[in-house]
């Protein structure tokens, strides 16, 4: 604390007479899931739209055959629900192969979902997973930034995050590697 | 590392000797700015005006600093996090280093954190026994390299996947000869996942803080961030004060043109919003002044604070592109570094607003619509006053002003200058023009534009 009042004063007087806040930027466009699904797949993910009478276990089987540790933070998949979350060492599900989680609404400018800590349980499960499976209605687009804030401006999460794509990096000589720390997919399962 | 005493033209003309790794260099980074140009013009009208509002935001946030970091302070206490404030590099380096001492912990990983560069916490940790692992892939590979990231954004621009692969078979033993960037990714990811796994403290850095709900916002698109603060039981979040914005729903306008600026990407990956600490865990957040405050005051480089690192003005200048971020030697390099450095060091940066051709490129892509190269010529200005300016810089500066000043003296001076260089070129191509350093001037033509337009005037009036 010791050097709190010291920083502030000197801002004060440093600071200029006071300008104005400019208005908010407003958009009116529609999102819808075509502009969505072109975006994510330019970055890497990928949009499956389900039929009405298809169920996510049945999905997931189709889509990762060979995956062996699936975990949900969705109540309703019965067989994938981290039942014990509240106990849980969050660093036992380094060996996930597929987390599956719902997102509240997706961004048809830049292709990211938003998810808070209320929708994974645990804050870690959409990273440390092998590859994530995000479901959405097909309602829930947005067309940009300002309309998705507009959605969460008083929201009171503990943390919440936009994710576009799988992780990935470029670092090395500006080659594109899906799966830097993070999924090295994305699967958004949009239901009608 | 090289010597802190070496200067811009010094440690370019170094870079400049291996002609083919310039132009690649030159040719990588020319490349990220065309696919900002892309992103950004996808956008249509909007753009520019993305890039007003972003600034005015930024200024009037400024104009009330103080009263958003007493708003900020009070949010974040209120969230559960514990607020520090560092008054310079020495004092944020020793807050991190008790709360490291008061967990009794020795080991952590580290996201990228250009604060974290500028204070120099690395080097400050290590004397003091804390081992640091950087956990963003290019940031982790200049570390093991035992250098400082080059750009803000692609820390190992400068480094050939060839290089990368010897650098990895020495340190994680990944077989000899290997290149290949999927490869190394892969290996790095294991090497680094063992550290998110084992290390309890993780430090991040903060793109934007949000003085009304008291939550920060990290953007990468690794993960890395988010593996280190989820995993840890304590998150240090480091950030210099001038990272505030009042409101949340003004991240809509910061994030749209953050990734787009920077490489050309709708959006990072991960936008992490932090407002409150995972149940058990101690949040810490360090507000860092080191400077700023300083820089707030000098009402012609107040806008520089308004940067949000996205690295555009690094990409698209002429001279970072052939000499390479380790040629600034400061922390942030570019053309925004040389207007920041010198404000901390007006001896040791001298020469850093003089690394500029004053094309304008910057200012045309910064997002938050900085005068980067107004403010680059009004450092000049300060420090040739001051008696800081480079000596052959300055000879050929005051000629040139004194030239520029005068119509009459231009024009005179440019008929000698396009004779002379038909005859004898050599007099301008020499050593003691210091603009001739990497550059081939071309064939004088023997009108001047003057001269040409007077004639075809003429022309076009009969
Ligand atoms: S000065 Fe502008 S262009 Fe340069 S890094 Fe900062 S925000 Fe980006």
């Amino acid at each position: 604390m010791s050097s709190r009042n010291e920083i502030l004063k000197r801002v004060r007087a440093a600071q200029p007479t006071l300008i104005p806040m400019p208005a908010d930027l407003t958009s009116t466009a529609a999102g819808d899931v075509h502009k969505f699904t072109e975006v994510l797949q330019g970055i890497g993910g990928r949009v499956v739209l389900m039929e009405p009478d298809e169920e996510v276990p049945q999905k997931l089987k189709e889509l990762f055959p060979s995956a062996n540790r699936v975990v949900s933070s969705i109540r309703s998949l019965e067989a994938f629900f981290l039942h014990d979350h509240a106990q849980l060492d969050h660093h036992s599900l380094e060996d996930v192969d597929i987390a599956v989680i719902e997102a509240q609404f997706g961004v048809a400018e830049n292709g990211a979902v938003w998810v808070t800590e209320q929708d994974t349980i645990i804050r870690v499960l959409p990273f440390i997973a092998e590859h994530l499976v995000v479901l959405l209605d097909k309602a829930s687009f947005v067309a940009d930034m300002h309309q998705a804030y507009q959605r969460v401006a008083y929201d009171a999460y503990g943390f919440g995050v936009f994710i576009a794509g799988p992780s990935k990096t470029a670092d090395i000589e500006q080659s594109l590697v899906l799966g830097a720390h993070g999924p090295k997919s994305m699967t958004i399962l949009v239901r009608s | 590392m090289q010597s802190s005493r070496d200067n811009h033209s010094t440690l370019a003309e170094r870079f400049n000797k291996d002609e083919a790794r310039v132009s690649w260099h030159d040719q990588t980074l020319w490349w990220i700015r065309q696919k900002r140009d892309k992103a950004a013009w996808s956008l249509g009208e909007e753009w520019e005006g993305l890039r007003s509002q972003a600034s005015q935001i930024k200024a009037h946030t400024l104009s009330n600093l103080s009263g958003y970091l007493e708003e900020f302070e009070a949010n974040a206490i209120a969230n559960g996090a514990i607020v520090h404030w560092a008054a310079d590099a020495k004092e944020h380096n020793e807050i991190v280093h008790k709360i490291l001492q008061d967990n009794k912990v020795t080991q952590l990983v580290k996201s990228k954190s250009m604060l974290t560069e500028e204070c120099h916490l690395n080097p400050y940790l290590e004397t003091h026994g804390i081992d640091v692992v950087d956990t963003d892939l290019g940031e982790r590979i200049v570390q093991l390299a035992n250098e400082a990231p080059s750009h803000i954004v692609l820390p190992c621009i400068h480094w050939k996947k060839e290089e990368i692969g010897e650098l990895f078979h020495k340190h994680l033993a990944t077989p000899a000869g290997n290149a290949d960037p999927s490869f190394l990714t892969n290996a790095a990811r294991i090497h680094l996942r063992d550290k998110f796994l084992t290390r309890r403290v993780a430090i991040t850095g903060v793109n934007f803080a949000i003085a009304e709900t008291g939550e920060f916002v990290v953007c990468t698109n690794e993960g890395n961030a988010d593996m280190g603060a989820h995993l840890s039981d304590v998150h240090i979040a480091c950030m210099g004060i001038e990272k505030l914005i009042p409101l949340r729903r003004h991240l809509g306008v910061f994030l749209r043109l953050l990734a787009r600026s920077a490489t050309g990407q709708p959006v990072t990956t991960y936008s992490s919003h932090f407002r409150k600490p995972r149940q058990g865990q101690q949040l810490h957040i360090v507000l860092v002044d080191n400077g700023r405050s300083q820089q707030l005051a000098k009402e012609d480089f107040r806008n520089s604070l308004k940067c949000i690192r996205c690295g555009a003005c690094f990409n698209t200048c002429p001279v970072y592109r052939r000499s390479g971020g380790h040629s600034y030697h400061t922390a942030v390099a570019g053309p925004i570094g040389s207007i920041l450095a010198p404000n901390l060091d007006m001896k040791q940066y001298a020469d850093l607003p003089f690394a500029s051709t004053l094309c304008g490129s910057c200012t045309n892509v910064c997002p938050v619509k900085i005068d980067i190269h107004d403010q680059l010529y009004k450092w000049r200005q300060v420090l040739t006053k001051e008696g800081y300016s480079p000596k052959t810089k300055t000879v050929a500066m005051k000629t040139m002003a004194a030239t520029l000043s005068k119509p009459g003296l231009f024009s005179f001076a440019g008929k000698w200058a396009r004779r002379i260089m038909r005859i004898a070129p050599w007099l301008v191509n020499n050593k003691m023009n210091p603009w001739y350093k990497q550059r081939n001037m071309p064939a004088a033509p023997k009108q001047s534009f003057t001269e040409w337009y007077k004639t075809n005037r003429n022309k076009d009036k009969k």
